[in-house]
């Protein structure tokens, strides 16, 4: 198995290592969250696996129907980045619902807020200002 | 708290406009509470509307779209146990003259949302522009197709609620941009009672209209997606 390793075949499996690598590193260090991280680990872990086992690659090109294997890899990779960009339009729109939310209370709190400031203020005016 | 009606005034950059439209609200026979909702503007409408005296000005800390404006505004009332709100835009469009009219129907306990059209009378008044009105048009279609009413002015923000459609809407209120033709089809989902009145409109006093031309294809393609899906989803449980 070993004597026939390409040198495409080094450089993938070290690119594959090099970005898991990465995005342990950035879950490490609290950068990524890990269930944001999780669909990143899966497409990393199939890239090692497409890179070390190369016959494998072949094999399922075979079953789909491409002639040329390393097209296979190309439609993985691209999946991957789709998935990926829906689920941060899945975010960006949850995000947005939340600082909606999050917007309307505040300025409904800051109204009640001012209405009891303003309730108050005669019976500070009466006591002239405390000292404090 | 002896108010029963609160009245909605969504608005963005209409230093202009807003103090107009307190006074004329204020001139009014009748006690109705007044609420303007600033939607982040970037000049002085706050200060404007706060100068009256005769408002609750509620700044919202970052523009959320009048969506997001109107829904604040219903919230402060369902909180604040208003039995009717009303909603006027802030640019002087809506004649405050026609609130009357528009609870009139809430009074009587015909429908839970009123909506103000300007195109049940005819030659009356401000129509809008002819692309405006075309876009009206393909709405009215849609609103058909999907719920089988006829709503000749989908786009009219000058609507009133009675107590059941403000905590309907205070909860699922289309909070994004252009949430009109969008509450329409969400109030008949949700089987609250829906009609139209004709009301006079007037062109805008100054200032620019919130819908550019740039923005008319985007406005026409998110409105009627969303509308599609409001009424693909199934219906809001109601709590309680």
């Amino acid at each position: 198995m070993f004597e026939h390793i390409e040198r495409i075949q080094i450089i993938s499996v070290i690119g594959s290592l090099t970005f898991l690598a990465m995005i342990i590193r950035l879950i490490k260090h609290k950068m990524l969250k890990e269930a944001y991280a999780i669909l990143w680990l899966i497409f990393g872990v199939v890239f090692l696996i497409c890179s070390v086992w190369k016959k494998g690659l072949d094999y399922f090109a075979g079953i789909v129907g491409i002639y040329y294997p390393p097209a296979l890899l190309f439609l993985i990779m691209i999946i991957a980045l789709i998935l990926v960009l829906i689920q941060f339009s899945i975010i960006v729109s949850s995000q947005n619902d939340k600082i909606r939310q999050l917007s309307q209370e505040v300025a409904l709190l800051s109204i009640s807020w001012q209405k009891n400031k303003k309730l108050e203020e005669p019976s500070d005016n009466a006591k002239n200002k405390p000292d404090c | 708290m002896n108010k029963s009606v609160c009245i909605i005034i969504p608005c963005y950059n209409e230093q202009e406009n807003i103090a107009g439209v307190i006074a004329e609200v204020v001139a009014l026979p009748g006690e109705r509470e007044i609420l303007v909702i600033n939607d982040g503007s970037t000049d002085a409408t706050s200060m404007r509307a706060r100068e009256t005296g005769k408002a609750v000005v509620i700044d919202m800390p970052a523009n959320l779209g009048v969506g997001g404006a109107v829904q604040t505004g219903l919230k402060y009332a369902a909180r604040n146990n208003y039995q009717y709100a009303v909603k006027l835009d802030g640019d002087g469009q809506h004649n405050p003259a026609s609130i009357d009219s528009l609870l009139q129907p809430l009074h009587e306990n015909n429908a839970d949302i009123v909506i103000g059209s300007r195109f049940i009378t005819e030659n009356e008044g401000f129509k809008s522009t002819f692309w405006r009105r075309a876009g009206i048009s393909v709405f009215e279609f849609i609103v058909r197709w999907l719920t089988g009413r006829r709503i000749t002015d989908a786009t009219s923000g000058l609507r009133a609620y009675n107590r059941s459609a403000i905590e309907f809407m205070e909860k699922y209120y289309p909070s994004f941009d252009y949430p009109e033709p969008e509450e329409i089809i969400l109030a008949c989902k949700n089987q609250l009672r829906l009609q139209e009145i004709p009301v006079v409109m007037r062109e805008r006093r100054s200032g620019m209209s919130t819908i550019s031309s740039a923005m008319s294809i985007y406005f026409m393609l998110k409105v009627t997606l969303s509308m599609l899906f409001i009424s693909l989803r199934s219906p809001e449980k109601k709590e309680g």
